[in-house]
């Protein structure tokens, strides 16, 4: 049976055009900038200096802390030192700069094709590989891995729940690694499952990835305990607490993580990371990027290293595409809008997509008509309308009341809306002015 | 290369805007307006074309010379309000009172609230009421229908609802009234629109032909159509059980008057219904109790618009108390 979850969400149009285009590796050329701090958590600490040679795979920036990871070395080649980075919005954040020479890897790293079936490690050893590889959620929130698969005291998982929606519309590089790494995937299932101590894993996956599903369940075959569970292509599919909804239909409780439930959710690509970093020692220093977007002469997915300059990704498409309006990095729905084209790539980077300058222009606002409809699109039971109301008015206690702090900011309210009314953009603000989020710099 | 556009997600946007809206419910419209141009002929045409013009107008000016914002006629809110008002009209009222009925539906019901979806009480249906309570008598002519004419006369006649009430008063029962000179309809003629009436309410076919319609491209749910549908069965099914001489049966009460035209197409306006499938259900339920117990206890044939506009004025109430469940609500 196709499974999804009941209230709420939409269906953009798919425009997953990148759907067929392979992995490709994309080496970088010239000078990478790694930034030290690409994941939720205290940036990590620089152990490199001014002309010091690495190696990929090379730890260049010790974790600071339980929640920080480690960051290591893309290329092999010299350190130029610390210098203030602008990103992709343009802020500046201290980045480690190494000039490129060859690609040398580290030793310990296993870069042999041949699939690594051993599953002899303990759940301590693997999780102390995963902590050493730097891993963080692929999915677009960073949140270290190492901190997730820390069951806190007194509760238990019951099972894992592996990612495999891609609801968001033209994102490829999930599909394209359970296509091309099936059974690395499957593997770094297994080491999940062991490292949290259960029997259960589900991987869900939207049925416009049919081959996808195939793919996974010939394969499984061999594995216990791994269900594929193929669900409706709808919008927010792959949020956490919408995923573990369709798949096992229990609710996250308001205000409580997703382990209440028993579940620990793990994205695609980064499942596929803890195969690579327990079997072949190979920490996180390079992830599959979706290039796609209507206007664009090819269609790609990259195997990118980390701290690869945007434009070089640009460059490797046939240079920027004509009328372009927007690039965003991520999905239509949740991605942020880039500003600053030389910025470069990070660990948690997915997908570069180009937004045509028709598709960019939002519409006219208008009145609300109360139409209803961003109160039947929300997948979390809010009322946008109101919500969108009271943060325009900066009535904090009332957005309070009405559970601000529940929106995921998936955007379905304003996506559907007919008047064109900014919702999610005001939510946002109304929540995280609501929530305190906002502090005033010291 | 030019500038690139920044702003938050989501980036994209769906299918819907307020003039796609509104021309969906215009077209889910058209199928009864052509029955009443069928059987109503060229007043018809006047009622209809009068309405619609007007509305637009007096929207118009109201904005730009009143108000003094921009007008925003292009998005079709007035022209629905023109065409749904015309619906809720005998076909033979004289053409200033149709121009008055559509002043008072865009001028008060709309534009002092402060235009499109400020609104409380569904501007069509303030307007017809101004106009049933103003001019009684106008209001209650109603042509009969004959095949398309070019004739501004028509014969007249009453409604089935309206025999059947003045029947009753006089002590006879529904079975005595149905054989009586009088009354000349059968269930087919109300589902094909062969009845006195108002011009748009008359042909249960064509209206519910614009119900799918409107359910196919996603412009309304099912939730208050059909529980008003349900509830009318019910309550009036509950009465006929009781004595079928006295009261009229659920079938009769579905297919004439204005029920399914208010049910699918006045009850359903966006800006005066609640925002909750919940809060629909409640206001369906009651919208259908109400217009049963007016047509059979009050003193109007019909309750429709009554029973619509009291509980516009309770769906701010509804709003306020029934709220969608929160995702992982602890009780």
């Amino acid at each position: 049976m196709i499974k999804t979850f009941k209230r709420g969400g939409v269906h953009p149009h798919e425009n997953k055009i990148s759907q067929n285009a392979a992995l490709e590796q994309l080496l970088p050329e010239g000078i990478v900038r790694i930034f030290i701090s690409q994941h939720i958590g205290a940036p990590a600490e620089c152990i490199v200096a001014k002309g010091d040679k690495v190696k990929v795979g090379q730890l260049i920036a010790k974790a600071n802390g339980f929640v920080s990871v480690n960051v290591h070395s893309s290329v092999s080649g010299t350190v130029l030192g610390m210098e203030d980075v602008a990103d992709y919005q343009g802020i500046k954040k201290p980045a480690i700069c190494i000039q490129v020479e060859g690609d040398e890897w580290d030793e310990n790293i296993d870069r042999s094709s041949e699939i690594n079936r051993d599953l002899s490690k303990s759940a301590e050893e693997i999780l102390a590989k995963i902590t050493e590889a730097g891993l963080v959620g692929l999915g677009g929130a960073t949140f270290p891995t190492h901190v997730k698969l820390a069951v806190p005291k007194g509760k238990t998982a019951k099972a894992i729940i592996i990612n495999g929606a891609e609801c968001e519309p033209y994102l490829t590089s999930d599909h394209r690694v359970m296509l091309e790494k099936g059974e690395e995937l499957l593997i770094g299932v297994q080491l999940l499952k062991k490292t949290v101590n259960v029997d259960k894993a589900y991987i869900g996956i939207e049925t416009n990835k049919q081959d996808a599903i195939d793919n996974l369940t010939k394969l499984s075959a061999n594995y216990s305990g791994i269900e594929i569970v193929p669900l409706v292509p709808k919008y927010p599919q792959g949020g956490e607490k919408q995923l573990i909804k369709s798949i096992t239909g229990l609710e996250v409780p308001d205000r409580a993580l997703p382990i209440e439930t028993g579940c620990i959710v793990s994205n695609i690509c980064t499942t596929f990371a803890v195969y690579e970093a327990v079997q072949k020692n190979k920490p996180l220093f390079e992830n599959s990027v979706t290039i796609t977007g209507k206007n664009l002469k090819v269609q790609k997915n990259f195997i990118v290293r980390v701290g690869t300059p945007l434009s070089q990704l640009i460059n490797a498409i046939g240079g920027f595409p004509e009328n372009t309006g927007k690039v965003i990095s991520g999905g239509p729905m949740m991605g942020r809008a880039i500003s600053n084209l030389d910025a470069p790539t990070l660990k948690g980077s997915g997908a570069v997509l180009f937004i045509t300058k028709d598709e960019a222009k939002r519409g006219v606002k208008s009145n609300c008509i109360r139409c209803s409809k961003c109160v039947a699109a929300c997948p979390m039971g809010l009322q946008p309308f109101l919500l969108y109301k009271l943060a325009e008015l900066n009535m904090l206690e009332d957005l309070k009341e009405h559970a601000v702090h529940a929106c995921i900011e998936c955007g379905c309210c304003l996506y559907t809306c007919p008047a064109n009314l900014p919702l999610v953009d005001y939510i946002r603000l109304g929540k995280t002015r609501a929530m305190k989020l906002i502090v005033k710099p010291k | 290369m030019d500038k690139l556009i920044i702003s938050p997600s989501p980036h994209v946007h769906g299918e819907f805007n307020t003039k796609r809206l509104m021309r969906d419910v215009i077209i889910a419209l058209l199928p009864a307006m052509l029955v009443s141009f069928w059987f109503f002929g060229i007043n018809a045409i006047v009622v209809v074309g009068v309405s619609v013009i007007s509305c637009v107008v007096f929207e118009y000016l109201i904005q730009k010379y009143l108000l003094k914002t921009t007008p925003t006629i292009s998005d079709l809110s007035a022209v629905v309000t023109g065409l749904i008002l015309s619906f809720n009209l005998p076909p033979n009222l004289p053409v200033w009172l149709v121009v008055v009925g559509c002043f008072i539906a865009i001028g008060v019901g709309k534009m002092t609230f402060g235009g499109l979806g400020n609104n409380p009480f569904n501007p069509a249906l303030v307007g017809r009421v101004f106009l049933l309570i103003a001019r009684p008598v106008e209001m209650t002519t109603w042509a009969l229908p004959s095949t398309f004419s070019l004739s501004f006369d028509a014969t007249t006649g009453a409604t089935p609802l309206a025999i059947i009430k003045e029947g009753l008063k006089n002590g006879q029962t529904i079975e005595q009234i149905k054989e009586s000179a009088d009354y000349t309809f059968n269930y087919l003629d109300t589902l094909f629109g062969h009845i006195g009436g108002s011009l748009g309410e008359v042909s249960a076919l064509a209206l519910l032909i614009g119900f799918v319609y409107l359910l196919v491209r996603k412009v309304i749910t099912w939730h208050i159509p059909v529980t008003i549908f349900l509830s009318v069965i019910i309550f009036s099914g509950t009465l006929f059980l009781i004595n079928p001489d006295r009261f009229i049966d659920p079938v009769f009460h579905l297919l004439t008057g204005g029920m399914i035209l208010g049910a699918v197409y006045m009850a359903t306006d966006y800006v005066t219904s609640p925002m909750t499938p919940k809060g629909m259900i409640i206001y369906g339920a009651g919208i259908g109790l109400l217009t049963i117990i007016i047509r059979t206890f009050g003193s109007y044939p019909e309750g429709m618009s009554f029973a619509i506009l009291f509980f516009n004025a309770l769906v701010p109430l509804i709003n306020k108390y029934i709220k969608p469940k929160l995702f992982g609500e602890i009780k």
